[in-house]
C-alpha cells in the first residue's frame, strides 16, 4: 500500500491529470458507442483493459471532474442533480468542528484540523455506486476512519459509529423543505468503521472537497451505495445500540442499514443488477460489494443479505 | 404552429447532444437519462394539453386549440414513442432478456408500457376517416386518454426517488381535467359557456 504524505501539487499538474482524465473518458466513451446495442462487453467486470489494481486505488479511469463535482445528490442543496453545484456556495467550511460524542474516552467539540492532525493523508481511488443504479470513481484524498477512531478512545460499548451532517437552512436551502427528515444521518457497526477502506475524506482530485461534494470533511464507504457516505459531518457518536439513518428511516423497504452494494437484490422498484458508469453509454453489470468483495464479504459471513440490505 | 411547438423541444434536445459544450447547455452528466426525462415529460405535457381542449372550451369560451387537438394527440405519441425507443434501444440496448425481466419485474415500467400500448390505438384511429368510421365509438375508444395520462402520472410518480412533488402536481392537473370533464355541461346564462357542435 503506498502512502502518500500530503504534498502541494502544482497547478501544471493538476491540469495535465485532467487531460488525461478527459482521454481516459474519451476512449471508455468512444468504446461505449462502438458496442452500444451490443451491451457491455464480457468481462468487462474484470476490467481487462485496466486491470484491477490494488483495492485501495483501483485502475479504472476516473470520472471526469466536471461531472464528479456537477452531478450530485446532496440534497442539502436541492434535489436536482445540478442544484448542489450551483447553491452549495452558501456553505461555510472554515471554521469546522466535529462533536465527538457517546462511547469515548473524552467527548467533546474538536476542530477538523485537530481531529486530523498528525495522520498522513492517503489517495484512494474508489468506485462509487449510487443506489439510483449510476457510479462514478473517485480519487479522494483522507485518512483511515479506524485511525481517527483509534485516538478517540472507544470504550467496549462502542459497537456503532453513528455521524451527522450540518443542519443550518440559512446555509443549505434544500433544508427549508422537509424533503428528509433533517439533519442527515448515516452510521456503520463499528467493525465495517475499522475497515482498512472506509475513509474521511477531505480533498478529491487532488484539492480540498467542493462545497457540492461534501467539504470539509465526509465519510466514503466504497462497498456501499452512495448514499452511506454522509457528507459535511459534524458529529461523530459511538454508541452501543444500532443508530437510526436518515433513508432507511425514510423508506425502510428501500433503503436499508447495510445498504451494501447487491446485484441479487434489487430496489423494490427498479433493479440492481447493472449500472451506469458515468460518462460511459452502455450499461454494465453491477459487482457484489462494488467490486470489493475480497475485503469486506467477511464482515457479513452468516448474514442473510436479502433480509439485512 | 402547434407541430412547431412541439418539435421545438426535440430541436432542443438535438442541439444540447451536438452543440451542448458551445451551447452552455449540454444533456449534463447523465445525458441518457436526461433524454429519457425530457421525452417523457413532453409526452405528458401534450396529453394533458389533449385533455384540457375540451374544459378550455366549455368553461372559457376558447376555442383556438380545439382544432389542434388531434395534432397534440400525435406529439404526445410520438414523444411516447421517442421516450420508449430511449429506454429501449438506448438504455437498455434492446437486450431481449433485460426486457423482458423489466416488463415482468418493474412496476413503472410495466405500467409506462402499458400507456404506450393504450396510446397506439389512438394515435392509429386520429384520422378523419377513422372518426367517421368509427362514430360513436370513436368517442368511447378516446376516453381511452384519460386512462393514459393517469397511467403516464403513474409511471412517473413510480419512478422519482423522493420527490414526488412533480408528478403529484400532473397527477392533481390530469384529476381537475377529469373533474372538469364530467362536470355538468354549462347551460343557457352559464359564463362564457357557448355550446358547440360535437364533444
Amino acid at each position: 500500500m503506498l502512502i502518500r504524505t500530503r504534498r502541494e501539487i502544482p497547478a501544471r499538474e493538476i491540469t495535465d491529470e485532467r487531460l488525461v482524465l478527459r482521454r481516459r473518458e474519451f476512449l471508455a466513451g468512444a468504446a461505449g458507442l462502438l458496442l452500444a446495442g451490443c451491451g457491455p462487453p464480457a468481462g468487462a467486470a474484470d476490467r481487462p483493459d485496466f486491470g484491477p489494481g490494488h483495492p485501495f486505488r483501483t485502475n479504472e479511469a476516473p470520472t471526469e471532474y466536471e461531472k464528479a463535482t456537477g452531478y450530485n445528490n446532496f440534497y442539502e442543496f436541492g434535489t436536482d442533480k445540478e442544484d448542489p453545484a450551483r447553491l452549495a456556495g452558501s456553505l461555510r467550511t472554515k471554521p469546522w468542528s466535529v462533536a465527538v460524542e457517546g462511547e469515548v474516552a473524552k467527548p467533546g467539540s474538536v476542530p477538523l484540523e485537530d481531529l486530523l492532525r498528525g495522520l498522513a493523508l492517503e489517495e484512494r481511488v474508489y468506485r462509487l455506486r449510487c443506489v439510483e443504479a449510476w457510479s462514478m470513481v473517485i480519487p479522494w484524498r483522507g485518512v483511515p476512519l479506524g485511525s481517527v477512531l483509534a485516538r478517540l478512545a472507544p470504550t467496549s460499548r462502542a459497537k456503532w459509529v453513528s455521524f451527522e451532517t450540518l443542519f443550518d437552512p440559512a446555509q443549505m436551502p434544500g433544508q427549508r423543505t422537509a424533503i428528509l427528515e433533517w439533519p442527515y444521518r448515516e452510521a456503520l457497526r463499528i467493525d465495517e468503521a475499522m475497515h482498512p477502506l472506509t475513509i474521511l475524506a477531505t480533498g478529491m482530485y487532488g484539492r480540498d472537497l467542493p462545497n457540492q461534494n461534501g467539504a470539509p470533511l465526509r465519510l466514503v464507504v466504497p462497498w456501499k451505495y452512495g448514499f452511506k457516505s454522509i457528507k459535511s459531518i459534524v458529529r461523530i457518536r459511538l454508541q452501543e445500540t444500532q443508530p437510526a439513518t436518515t433513508w432507511h428511516a425514510e423508506a425502510p423497504s428501500e433503503y436499508g442499514f447495510y445498504a451494501n452494494v447487491n446485484p441479487d437484490v434489487d430496489h423494490p422498484r427498479w433493479s440492481q443488477r447493472r449500472e451506469r458508469r458515468i460518462g460511459e453509454l452502455s450499461r454494465r453489470p453491477t459487482l457484489p460489494f462494488n467490486g470489493y468483495a475480497d475485503e469486506v464479504a467477511g464482515l457479513y459471513a452468516g448474514m442473510d443479505l436479502a433480509k439485512h440490505y | 404552429m402547434v407541430t412547431a411547438a412541439g418539435l421545438a423541444p426535440l430541436a432542443a434536445l438535438g442541439a444540447r447532444a451536438a452543440f451542448g459544450d458551445a451551447l452552455g447547455w449540454d444533456l449534463g452528466a447523465n445525458p441518457i437519462e436526461e433524454v429519457s426525462h425530457e421525452t417523457g415529460i413532453w409526452a405528458l405535457r401534450f396529453l394533458v394539453a389533449t385533455l384540457a381542449v375540451t374544459p378550455l372550451r366549455r368553461f372559457t369560451g376558447w376555442s383556438a386549440l380545439a382544432p389542434q387537438r388531434r395534432t397534440l394527440g400525435l406529439l404526445a405519441f410520438g414523444w411516447a414513442t421517442l421516450h420508449l425507443l430511449t429506454y429501449a434501444v438506448l438504455d437498455v440496448g434492446l437486450d431481449p432478456e433485460t426486457l423482458r425481466e423489466d416488463l415482468r419485474e418493474r412496476t413503472y415500467i410495466a405500467l409506462g408500457f402499458a400507456t404506450w400500448c393504450g396510446l397506439v390505438p389512438l394515435a392509429l384511429t386520429s384520422t378523419r376517416a377513422a372518426t367517421r368510421r368509427l362514430g360513436a365509438r370513436w368517442v368511447t375508444l378516446h376516453r381511452l386518454a384519460y386512462l393514459c395520462a393517469a397511467g403516464g402520472v403513474a409511471h412517473y410518480f413510480w419512478l422519482v426517488k423522493q420527490d414526488v412533488g412533480p408528478p403529484l402536481a400532473y397527477g392533481a392537473v390530469v384529476a381537475a381535467l377529469l373533474a372538469l370533464r364530467l362536470a355538468p355541461r354549462g347551460r343557457r346564462g352559464a359564463p362564457a359557456a357557448r355550446s358547440a357542435p360535437g364533444a
